[in-house]
């Protein structure tokens, strides 16, 4: 009895320990990536102030050496870098990321606007990855060798080769020849700047298919390679064949037990899914027209706008580090077989 | 059916006297998709290194026909007679309603397509001159664009076969880089262990944790615009393999300590051999196989990366020509669906790319230990 308990007590110990490592390694993670944010800003020859002279002075507006000065130390330029690497990040906990010369505007007002766009479509695309990759995984995990099975095999591998932005131009191209439907943008002409109504939800969900469509095709095929083989592995266990010969329904044997063990290294892929995804969304979104935080970062890029770039890169990767925390914690209470 | 299988099994018996190296290319020949993806990369490499006698024209070289549709061969005439390849010569005219150009076929001008005209003058390697092409026709008559014009006139067939030149040697320098870090790092991480091994697997998360394009996206905005080209290309394979080395790094770092309990290595330490003997003699050759199938599933990615680069223009500019430069053409519902054969060169970016990621495929299962036994 007691020494039941000291396990017990063990396993919840270790889980906590396993925790707190979890979220201390993820925040870690974060101070990496806001160095090498800060190095990309910090890349481009001349300091970000010279462009904002340059724009300045194009525009017919005299500078003077003392307003440069005035300038360089409003953006803490005269500092020595460690110091304006804290000075950058100090700002960023208020909410402060820099200016955006290309847009002229707050970087944090251009992020505000694009964020939640990116994070529907992340998250839409996910849910999809999911519903199609554990259908069609139990599928052809069952009908091994199957035509079913092959076909799947086929289109993952697809999947897998095809760039994101050629599939969205074709997947456009087909729809305009096939369909005369325009794809592109997340609402019709004139829906963009109205009041929230239900007929502007519909307008977003008419269009917003497409990209999402796009955003889980290689997500997709690589998650259902990845349930196809870890099914395979549960389905050929002894356990199974017990199961069997008790006279358990075969769908009640597959759903309660394999089906819930196969799942987890698909829980865990959320780590490479997510990133995935992101990643995909900054070009689809560029093709497809879309006011996410791709389009933004790409235009950013292209100027040399580095705040701009920066603050995306950095919320980019926060949003998947965090997102991989997440789902590493909820595998913590899924799979009670983990090591910490 | 019982029948055939014994067959197959003769034909693919694996017998005592086999070298290590038979047996993995026997396992090999026995995946079709592989051979075929084989077949299709040979191919490509031949064309892409011989480009100038492989593309009809000059791929810079201005026709004075924008945006002309891809030509289609001919066997059979408006009469009805049967006769060689050839094509028709096209006259171009503004449509009275829509002011768009169009092309009219003018079935009297039939032009033979030839094999080893002269074109165009080259040289091939900077050393070879000629202008020697392996088809088209009489350069002065007509002619002949199998997959269409951009906007500009290139042939886009010939610039596809150019592009191949960058976009398919981008793979191969990249993969070199990505071995390299991939095979050191991972090896000390393996072999050393502890703190050493520990500190790298942390930062192998942290790279794996970061989305890679947007990575790519801020490392290419920093670079110069006017850097030269080659520069550019450069600093382009180093960027999409900077971070690329991660997979190969735990593949063998992994292997290492698998490797290091191993009786035989044991064996080579007390018979005297030194680390570095231990590690080049008797591991690496090991979990050589592995390496082998990551060279091959990592050139791909490496292709994508530049092509999705170029395509977002923060990779090669024009006049520099890769596929993803090419691609840029078609940017836009517009422009894709009045000139649809712009995007034929992302059918070379998916061809080739199927073609290394299947014989990745074959490559693991004929390097798969366990595979011989179990068929």
């Amino acid at each position: 009895m007691h020494i039941k308990y000291t396990g017990i007590y063990m396993k919840e110990q270790n889980m906590a320990t396993y925790i707190i490592r979890r979220i201390l390694f993820a925040i870690l993670t974060l101070i990496i990536i806001s160095i090498i944010s800060f190095v990309i800003i910090q890349l481009p020859p001349g300091d970000t102030t010279s462009i904002r002279l340059q724009v300045l002075q194009t525009s017919g507006i005299q500078v003077n050496q003392e307003q440069i000065d005035q300038i360089r130390a409003d953006f803490g330029l005269n500092k020595p870098l460690y110091q304006q690497y804290f000075f950058w990040v100090g700002n960023m906990f208020r909410g402060d990321f820099g200016e955006s010369f290309g847009y002229n505007a707050q970087v944090n007002q251009i992020l505000k606007e694009r964020i939640p766009y990116s994070l529907l479509l992340a998250f839409l695309s996910i849910i999809i990855v999911y519903i199609i990759s554990i259908i069609g995984g139990i599928i052809s995990a069952l009908r091994q060798h199957s035509a079913f099975d092959y076909s799947m095999s086929v289109v993952s591998f697809l999947g897998l080769s095809i760039p994101e932005f050629l599939f969205a131009l074709v997947l456009m191209y087909a729809f305009f020849k096939l369909f005369g439907i325009s794809m592109g943008g997340f609402y019709s002409q004139g829906m963009r700047d109205a009041a929230w109504s239900l007929a502007k939800l519909w307008d977003l969900i008419k269009h917003i298919w497409a990209p999402v469509i796009v955003l889980s095709a290689v997500s997709t095929a690589f998650t259902i390679r990845v349930l196809r083989a870890s099914m395979l592995d549960e389905l050929r266990k002894p356990y199974v064949q017990v199961a069997r010969s008790k006279g358990i329904p075969e769908a009640k044997i597959i759903f309660k037990y394999p089906l819930r063990v196969a799942l987890n290294p698909v829980i865990s892929t959320i780590g490479y899914i997510l990133p995935t995804i992101i990643s995909s969304e900054m070009i689809v979104a560029y093709v497809m027209d879309l006011p996410t935080l791709g389009p933004a970062l790409l235009n950013a890029a292209l100027t040399q706008d580095m705040y701009l770039v920066g603050a995306i890169v950095m919320i980019l990767s926060a949003i998947t580090v965090f997102g991989t925390l997440v789902s590493d914690l909820l595998l913590v209470f899924t799979d009670p077989r983990i090591k910490y | 059916m019982e029948k055939t299988k014994n067959k197959d099994k003769k034909k693919y018996r694996v017998s005592e006297d086999m070298s290590y190296g038979s047996i993995i290319l026997m396992q090999f020949r026995k995946h079709k998709a592989a051979q075929l993806g084989m077949i299709v990369l040979i191919i490509l490499y031949i064309m892409v290194i011989f480009a100038p006698f492989f593309a009809p024209h000059d791929p810079q070289r201005r026709l004075q026909v924008p945006y002309m549709p891809p030509m289609g061969i001919h066997f059979i005439d408006t009469e009805g007679n049967v006769q060689r390849p050839f094509v028709y010569g096209v006259e171009m005219e503004t449509n009275k309603e829509t002011f768009r150009r169009e092309y009219v076929i003018e079935p009297e001008n039939k032009y033979p397509i030839k094999f080893f005209i002269r074109g165009d003058s080259y040289k091939l390697w900077g050393i070879f001159e000629s202008d020697i092409h392996l088809f088209g026709v009489e350069s002065d008559e007509g002619l002949f664009l199998p997959f269409g014009s951009d906007k500009l006139g290139h042939d886009i067939f010939s610039q596809i076969i150019f592009g191949g030149r960058i976009s398919l040697t981008i793979g191969l320098i990249g993969v070199f880089i990505i071995t390299l870090i991939g095979v050191v790092v991972g090896g000390i991480s393996g072999y050393v262990g502890g703190a050493t091994d520990n500190a790298i697997q942390r930062t192998i998360e942290v790279i794996r944790s970061i989305p890679m394009i947007p990575l790519w996206m801020g490392l290419a905005a920093a670079l110069p615009a006017n850097w030269p080209q080659f520069k550019i290309f450069l600093a382009v394979v180093v960027i999409i393999s900077l971070f690329g080395w991660t997979t190969l790094a735990r593949v063998v770092r992994g292997k290492f300590i698998s490797l290091r309990e191993e009786d035989f290595i044991m064996a080579a330490k007390v018979s005297g051999s030194n680390q570095f003997q231990i590690i080049t003699r008797h591991m690496i050759p090991n979990f050589i196989g592995y390496i082998l199938v990551n060279v091959t599933i990592t050139i791909p990615t490496m292709i994508l990366g530049e092509t999705t680069l170029s395509f977002l223009g923060l990779g090669l500019r024009s006049p520099t020509i890769s596929w993803g430069v090419l691609l840029r053409n078609a940017q836009g519902l517009q422009s894709i669906s009045l000139y649809p054969w712009l995007l034929i060169p992302g059918a070379f970016v998916i061809l080739s790319v199927i073609s290394f990621n299947i014989i990745g495929d074959g490559l693991r299962d004929a390097f798969d230990p366990y595979a011989v036994t179990r068929r």
